[in-house]
């Protein structure tokens, strides 16, 4: 399922980003241009942080962004971008960030398969060591596929 | 034994919390039931623990549950050491 959701339509690699407000701009654009949320949902994202905290960065160096279903989810989805220089979210845990995988969920349940291949993927230290290293999208969707 | 685990959402953070902890306690075989749920509906919840992130530490702390905090929500060694540390407390 994540290979369904992660394709080359929603990676993006080593793109260059000021700071985190703008790599979740650019990782909910895609979700937009994919037609599965509304530009709301991408403020609403941004806005999580701001009221919420910057909890959403999970692991050192991971973040995933993501707001409730209501605030414009049309269908389930997900976007990658690694950064070609990490930014700060300002979670003194795992700070600096280098990936960033934005979250668009229709409800709690439906993204439970693609979350566990998510969390398993994350896991994968040798994969994700593949996957900082590489510059090319085909490489990363192969890695995600398997 | 019930075991909630929270983030901002509900869906985010804690949902792999949710999988991670299930996936260990089942090698464990330890029985729980282990539900992920948001900041906003914790409250009211019958909980034995409660694991969340360092992060949310200032929003959870003083709702009265035993609260376990993880740095990685998908570090599984790391998760592992902490929950069964966690389980080991409550029985004491």
């Amino acid at each position: 399922m994540l290979g369904e959701l992660l394709t080359k339509d929603t990676v993006r690699l080593n793109v260059k980003v000021k700071n985190w407000e703008e790599a979740i701009r650019m990782g909910g654009q895609l979700l937009v241009q994919e037609d599965a949320v509304e530009q709301s949902y991408v403020e609403a994202m941004v806005r999580a942080v701001k009221e919420l905290g910057p909890y959403i960065v999970i692991a050192p160096g991971f973040a995933m962004p993501h707001a409730r279903a209501e605030d414009g989810v049309k269908k389930i989805a997900m976007s990658l971008l690694t950064l070609e220089s990490p930014v700060a979210f300002g979670n003194p845990d795992n700070d600096p960030v280098a990936m960033v995988i934005c979250l668009a969920a229709v409800d709690h349940t439906t993204h439970i398969k693609a979350m566990r291949e998510l969390a398993v993927f994350l896991n994968d230290a040798d994969k994700m060591r593949q996957i900082k290293s590489t510059r090319e999208v085909n490489d990363i969707l192969a890695l995600i596929q398997v | 034994m019930n075991i909630v685990t929270v983030c901002g959402m509900g869906m985010g953070s804690s949902l792999v919390l949710k999988m991670n902890i299930d996936d260990i306690l089942k090698q464990k075989g330890i029985k729980a039931e282990v539900e992920a749920c948001d900041l906003g509906s914790l409250v009211g919840k019958v909980a034995d623990l409660v694991v969340t992130t360092n992060e949310l530490k200032s929003q959870v702390e003083d709702k009265g549950y035993n609260v376990a905090y993880v740095r990685s929500v998908i570090d599984k060694k790391a998760l592992e050491t902490i929950i069964m540390d966690a389980i080991g407390n409550l029985k004491k």
